[in-house]
C-alpha cells in the first residue's frame, strides 16, 4: 500500500460559514497505482489531491488518518509536512503554465529548488538531463526562461520538476485541462511512462475528463458533492459502474456511431447540493432515481467486490 | 536589440524637441518685459538715455527679431552650447550660472532618490512580512507619501532649526565661509544638506515602501509562489523571488516619478534657500530672466530624460521578459 486514507475530513473556512468540502474520505492507492479522481467542478476533488500535500490558507483539517508508506502524513501541521513536500508528496499544479518564476532561468530555478530541500543539484543534473530528453525537451531548455517556452513545453518541464526527486505519490491536478486533445494523450503517456521507471511509486490524476483517464489510469475513483461515490478498475468504472451517480456520468459521455443530432446527448437533471450546508445522508440523493429511505444516512465507501469500492445502500442490498 | 535602441533614442530626441520648444515658449508667452525690468533695477532716470539703453538692451537679447526667428535662433546658439546671457546676474552666461548650482542639485536629489529607493523597497518587504508592522506602517506611509514636499520641509524646518536648532534653516553653507576644500566648509555643507534631503527622502520613502509592500503581496499570490510551497521551498527563496520580481515595477515606478520628483526637490531648494536649480528657477521668474529660465528647464529637460533612458537600460538589464520581448521586434 502506497497511500492509505481514512476518514479525511477537510472543511473550507469562508466569510459565509464553513463548507463541507471533502466528507469522510477513505480509500487506498497501491505501489504503481495510477488513480484517476473524477467528478463534476466543485465536488472536492481538488480539495483532497491538494489536501495531501499542502493545506491553503482557508482549508481546515478536521479529521482523519493519512499513511505513506507505512508513515505517518502530518498534512494538519504545515511545518512536519515540509520534510514530505517534494520529496515523497509531489505536485503538478493546475497552474503549470505559469508555475516557474518568469525572472529565472529554468536551470536556476531548478538549482535553487533542489538545493533549498538540501540536495546536491549536480547529483540530479544527469538524471535531470535524461528525463528532459524522455519528454522530448532540448537541454538548452536549462538555459531559458519560462516565456521562452510553449505551453506543453512548460507543462512538460513542470512535469519533470516535480518529480525529479523521485516522490512516491505524484499528484497531477487538471493537468490536461488546458492541452488540445493530441498533447493531452502525449502527456498522459508520459506520466504512464514515469511510472514504469519508477520516477513516481503511485500517481493521483485529478481531472473532469474521464475519457482522458481511461487511456492511462489502472483504477478511477468518482467523486460527488464531498462525497466518495465509487473507486474500481477503470475498465470496470467504464463498462460496469455501480453507483447510480457514475452510471448516469458514463452515460452521458458520447459515444461512437451515435448522431447527436438525431438523438440529444443524455445529461443528468438537477444540480449537486451547496456545501456550504450539504443535507445529511448521501449527497446524490436528491438526483437520484432510485433514492429510498436509507439514503436518509450517509452510507459507507465499502467493497463491495474485489477492489470495487461503492457508497449506495441499493448497492449494498444487493450484495447482501 | 539594435532596432529597440533606434526607436527608444528617436522618442527621446522626439520628446527633446518639443520639451525645448515649450521651454522656448513659455517665458516668452509670461507676462512682463525682461528689458524694462533690467533698466528699472538700473534705475536711471533720465528718459532718453533709458530709450536708448533700452533699444541696445533688446537688440543685444535679439527680442526685436521675428518671433520665428527668434526660435531659429535660439536653436542654433544652444547647438553652441550658448544658452544666452543672464538678465538676473547679467553679465554671467547662464551656462555658467546653472553650472555653479548643479553640484547642490545633485547632491540633493541623487542620494535623496538612490537611498529611499533602496530603503524604502526594503522596508516595504520587511513589513509585508508581519501583520502587525503592516497595520502600524501602512497608514503612516500612505501619509508620508501624501504629504508635500515643501510641507514637510517647513515642518522639518521649523522642528529642527528654529525650534531646536539644530541644523540651519538655509543655504548651501554656511554664510560665514567661503567655497574650500577643508573639513569646516564639508562640515558645514553636510549640515545645510541635511534638512532638505531628509524632507525629499521622508516623503518618496513612504511611497516605495506602500509600492513595495502591495508589490510583495502580490507576488506571493502568484502562481510561482504557490507551486513553490507547495513543493515545500523554504520561506526565505520564495521571498527572495518576491522581491526580485516585485523590484521590476517599482522600477518602472522610479522612471515615471522622476518629473515629480525633481518638481519637489524645486520646491524643497526653495524653502531651505538652497541655491540649487529650483532656487534659480524662483529668482529667474521673479526676474523675468528668460534665458536662465530657459537654461533652468533645459537642464531638468535633460537630466529627466537622461534618467529615463537610464532606467530603460537597466530595465533591460534585470528583467529577462523585456529583453526577450525585443528580439521578437516588436
Amino acid at each position: 500500500m502506497s497511500l492509505t486514507v481514512e476518514n479525511l475530513t477537510v472543511y473550507y473556512q469562508t466569510l459565509k460559514g464553513v463548507v463541507q468540502a471533502l466528507e469522510d474520505a477513505t480509500f487506498s492507492l497501491d505501489d504503481g497505482e495510477i488513480m484517476g479522481l473524477a467528478g463534476e467542478s466543485g465536488c472536492g476533488k481538488t480539495t483532497l489531491g491538494t489536501s495531501l500535500i499542502q493545506l491553503s490558507g482557508r482549508m481546515r483539517y478536521i479529521k482523519g488518518k493519512l499513511a505513506l508508506d507505512g508513515q505517518e502524513l502530518p498534512i494538519w501541521d504545515n511545518t512536519a509536512m515540509n520534510d514530505f513536500r517534494y520529496k515523497k508528496v509531489s505536485l503538478i499544479p493546475q497552474y503549470a503554465m505559469s508555475a516557474m518564476n518568469p525572472t529565472r532561468k529554468i536551470g536556476m530555478l531548478t538549482r535553487e529548488l533542489i538545493e533549498a530541500k538540501k540536495v546536491d543539484f549536480n547529483q540530479v543534473l544527469p538524471e535531470l538531463k535524461r528525463r528532459l530528453e524522455l519528454v522530448e525537451l532540448p537541454e538548452k531548455v536549462l538555459n531559458m526562461y519560462p516565456i521562452e517556452l510553449s505551453g506543453g513545453m512548460k507543462q512538460r518541464m513542470v512535469m519533470v520538476l516535480s518529480t525529479l526527486l523521485n516522490p512516491s505519490l505524484l499528484i497531477a491536478d487538471e493537468i490536461t485541462s488546458a492541452l488540445d486533445v493530441s498533447t493531452q494523450k502525449a502527456v498522459m503517456e508520459m506520466l504512464g511512462e514515469f511510472r514504469d521507471r519508477k520516477y513516481v511509486k503511485s500517481m493521483m490524476i485529478i481531472t473532469h475528463d474521464i475519457s482522458v483517464l481511461y487511456q492511462i489510469a489502472d483504477s478511477i475513483m468518482v467523486m460527488y458533492a464531498g462525497q466518495l461515490s465509487e473507486k474500481a478498475a477503470a475498465e470496470t468504472i467504464i463498462r460496469e459502474p455501480r453507483h447510480p451517480y457514475t452510471k448516469m456520468l458514463i452515460a452521458a459521455l458520447p459515444k461512437i456511431g451515435v448522431r447527436y443530432s438525431e438523438q440529444v446527448l443524455s445529461g443528468i437533471p438537477g444540480k449537486p447540493p451547496l456545501l456550504l450546508d450539504p443535507p445529511a445522508g448521501c449527497r446524490f440523493r436528491e438526483r437520484c432515481p432510485a433514492a429510498f429511505g436509507k439514503c436518509l444516512q450517509a452510507p459507507p465507501f465499502k467493497e463491495v467486490q474485489k477492489d470495487h469500492f461503492v457508497a449506495c445502500w441499493k448497492e449494498f442490498e444487493r450484495h447482501a | 536589440m539594435k532596432r529597440y535602441f533606434t526607436r527608444k533614442v528617436l522618442i527621446y530626441l522626439l520628446t527633446f524637441f518639443i520639451a525645448v520648444t515649450i521651454d522656448w515658449m513659455i517665458p516668452r508667452f509670461m507676462p512682463g518685459d525682461p528689458v524694462l525690468n533690467m533698466l528699472a533695477k538700473a534705475g536711471s532716470v533720465h528718459a532718453e538715455a533709458q530709450e536708448v539703453m533700452y533699444g541696445y538692451l533688446t537688440t543685444a537679447f535679439g527680442l526685436d527679431l521675428p518671433i520665428w526667428q527668434q526660435y531659429f535662433n535660439f536653436w542654433k546658439a544652444l547647438f553652441h552650447g550658448d544658452l544666452g546671457v543672464s538678465v538676473l546676474q547679467f553679465p554671467r552666461p547662464v551656462a555658467d550660472v546653472i553650472k555653479s548650482a548643479i553640484p547642490y542639485d545633485l547632491l540633493l536629489l541623487i542620494p535623496s532618490i538612490v537611498l529611499s529607493w533602496i530603503a524604502g523597497n526594503k522596508f516595504g518587504a520587511f513589513a509585508a512580512r508581519s501583520k502587525k508592522l503592516d497595520n502600524t506602517i501602512l497608514p503612516v506611509g500612505y501619509i508620508l507619501t501624501a504629504t508635500p514636499y515643501m510641507w514637510l520641509g517647513i515642518l522639518l524646518g521649523w522642528v529642527f532649526a528654529i525650534i531646536l536648532k539644530i541644523f540651519p534653516i538655509s543655504g548651501a553653507f554656511s554664510y560665514a565661509l567661503k567655497p574650500a576644500f577643508t573639513w569646516t566648509f564639508i562640515k558645514s555643507v553636510l549640515q545645510h544638506w541635511f534638512l532638505p534631503f531628509a524632507s525629499l527622502f521622508i516623503v518618496q520613502f513612504g511611497g516605495w515602501a506602500i509600492g513595495m509592500r502591495n508589490m510583495i503581496i502580490y507576488e506571493l499570490e502568484a502562481d510561482y509562489a504557490h507551486y513553490l510551497e507547495a513543493l515545500g521551498a523554504p520561506k526565505r527563496l520564495i521571498r527572495k523571488y518576491a522581491y526580485n520580481n516585485a523590484l521590476l515595477p517599482q522600477l518602472s515606478g522610479l522612471a515615471l516619478k522622476l518629473g515629480v520628483i525633481v518638481a519637489g526637490a524645486m520646491s524643497t531648494e526653495i524653502v531651505f534657500s538652497y541655491p540649487g536649480i529650483g532656487y534659480l528657477i524662483l529668482m529667474a521668474i521673479q526676474n523675468s530672466d528668460y534665458f536662465l529660465l530657459q537654461g533652468c528647464f533645459l537642464f531638468i529637460i535633460i537630466g529627466v530624460l537622461l534618467a529615463n533612458f537610464i532606467i530603460d537600460i537597466v530595465f533591460i538589464l534585470v528583467d529577462p521578459r523585456t529583453r526577450l520581448g525585443m528580439q521578437g521586434g516588436s
